[in-house]
């Protein structure tokens, strides 16, 4: 591992361990009250879900049109990391709703977006783990149709209501929330790169192991 | 050979081979045809059948019969050790999945007929009332489904737990085209037609079938390639 | 004769035009959510409010920590066990 690698992880390990602190001392929201604190991880967590799904596709993109095996590796990590958040996201999102709209679920276009962004993750996985050989083709080929799937999804349901906060919320935060919310969003950046690194290198580590095999033979 | 001649000649190669057994065709439609006896003992209760059930029993039908015959199409290939010439044929890599495509469709399309009087006559559903829409409909939707599917099953022949993949890899990506098509159906269902509303789940299947046709013809050069 | 160039071609022209259809219909559909669009700061909480959004809360950051404590202790693990492969591979190449 490289030398930022052991620093990056404890100055993580200690904004996680601080932001509860900082959570707990925002204000209440108006209407939402108490529940509303989920999102202090429910945003940064959905965020970082989406981002994830976007270093996954490039990275399917340009291991298929001729990328060498580092996207490939890159790809795989990041859909597990997809798979990480989206849980994250997709599981506190209901438990904020509960509260917030009355019911647990709604065929919104976020959260139906979302689920089917997950669901495209997880096939990722499955994909890999049990496809076998030449399922690194397939993998990219999934993450591809799954990025071009996206728009449709979201035209698809947007006709049905749509009771979801927008995002605009975030630049109208006034200072008191801000403070909290960008600070367990840099958090979980920091912990999406040095999960991505970990996962890369356990990838690098199994393709030295198989190189390592083939000159024994 | 140009791009047409090739797709017409890889369709044309499937359909007799198909009709020579039937295989493919009988098994999807005994399938489809057990599944929707299933939601019909499951649905349709002291003969009322739950309301709005048959353009989602439809669909489901038709996406689950579909995942069968892809499947078997491309595993009559890989048994046969065909698709490897087919491959190696000096043609056209697109235009052989565009056979391929064409050949799906043509059996899918042959199972919806055999199910919608099927599900008219189960959950009394006025599924004929519209028939020039409701083909339309069915026609986009299938098009759609299988262009999808027609390159997935063409990847997974070298994959091995394909059988299960194939609806692992499918469902989450055509999820657009199941909800346009259920959508769609139960418009043409109610009483009074609203055709903007049909015309804007039809636009967006075709939109969907347009761009993920050229996605797979663009990309089925690079996923097939060793 | 038609090439392939020219089929692809065709055909994301034909995405452009249904893709502009779509968008027409889009428009025209009534819109009605009635979506947030800022989050409101007060000081006091009525005292009835937070009891039962408390589990709620508590579930959501207890699923974050938790899930992300076992793919931590999931990826360490497999780790550990690729790291232990290669010095065993090490050692044995040595021997011979």
């Amino acid at each position: 591992m490289s030398k930022w690698f052991f620093p990056a992880s404890v100055a993580c390990a200690l904004m996680f361990a601080v932001s509860p602190i900082l959570i707990a001392n925002a204000p209440f929201e108006s209407t939402m009250g108490l529940v509303q604190k989920i999102s202090y991880y429910h945003m940064p967590s959905a965020w970082i879900f989406l981002i994830a799904a976007v270093v996954c596709g490039v990275a399917s993109v340009r291991y298929l049109f001729g990328g060498g095996a580092r996207h490939d590796r890159v790809a795989w990590a990041a859909a597990e990391l997809v798979v990480l958040f989206g849980a994250m996201a997709l599981v506190t999102g209901p438990l904020w709703a509960r509260k917030a709209w009355g019911v647990w679920w709604q065929w919104d276009v976020r959260l139906t977006a979302s689920l089917m962004g997950w669901m495209v993750a997880v096939a990722y996985i499955l994909v890999r783990k049990y496809g076998g050989p030449g399922s690194d083709k397939l993998g990219a080929g999934l993450a591809l149709f799954g990025m071009a799937n996206v728009p449709f999804v979201y035209v698809s349901v947007n006709y049905w209501r749509t009771i979801h906060p927008k995002t605009t919320v975030v630049p109208t935060l006034p200072l008191s929330m801000g403070i909290p919310f960008w600070f367990s969003f840099a958090a979980f950046l920091l912990l999406f790169i040095l999960l991505l690194r970990m996962r890369v290198r356990l990838e690098e580590q199994r393709a030295e192991l198989d190189a390592v095999y083939l000159s024994l033979e | 050979m140009s791009f047409l001649r090739v797709s017409w000649l890889v369709f044309r190669k499937d359909l007799t081979v198909e009709v020579r057994s039937f295989e493919i065709l009988a098994t999807s439609i005994f399938f489809a045809v057990s599944a929707v006896l299933f939601f019909a003992v499951a649905f349709v209760q002291e003969g009322r059948a739950l309301d709005g059930a048959a353009p989602g029993i439809l669909w489901i039908a038709v996406a689950f019969a579909g995942t069968l015959a892809l499947g078997r199409t491309f595993e009559r290939e890989r048994q046969a050790e065909t698709l490897q010439a087919l491959l190696l044929a000096p043609a056209d890599r697109p235009a052989i999945y565009v056979g391929k495509l064409l050949g799906i469709v043509t059996l899918l399309v042959t199972t919806e007929v055999v199910l919608l009087p099927l599900i008219a006559y189960l959950f009394q559903a006025p599924l004929f009332a519209r028939a020039g829409w409701l083909a339309a409909v069915l026609l986009a939707g299938t098009v759609g489904y299988c262009a999808v599917g027609t390159l997935f099953a063409a990847m997974l022949v070298r994959v091995r737990s394909r059988d299960v993949l194939l609806p692992v890899l499918l469902y989450p990506i055509t999820i657009p085209v199941i909800i346009a098509g259920v959508r769609a159906t139960s418009v043409l269902l109610e009483p009074e037609l609203d055709v903007a509303m049909i015309r804007f789940w039809l636009s967006l299947m075709a939109a969907y079938d347009v761009v993920f046709i050229t996605l797979a013809l663009w990309s089925f050069e690079p996923l097939m390639t060793e | 004769m038609i090439t392939f160039r020219r089929v692809v071609s065709g055909l994301l022209l034909l995405a452009v035009v249904c893709a502009a259809s779509t968008a027409g219909v889009q428009a025209s559909q009534p819109s009605e959510p009635e979506q947030l669009s800022e989050f409101v700061p007060i000081e006091d909480l009525p005292p009835q409010e937070e009891l039962p959004a408390a589990p709620l809360l508590i579930a959501a950051y207890a699923f974050v920590w938790v899930a992300l404590f076992a793919y931590v202790v999931s990826l360490s693990r497999r780790l550990g066990s690729v790291a232990a492969d290669v010095q065993r591979l090490e050692r044995e190449v040595k021997k011979r």
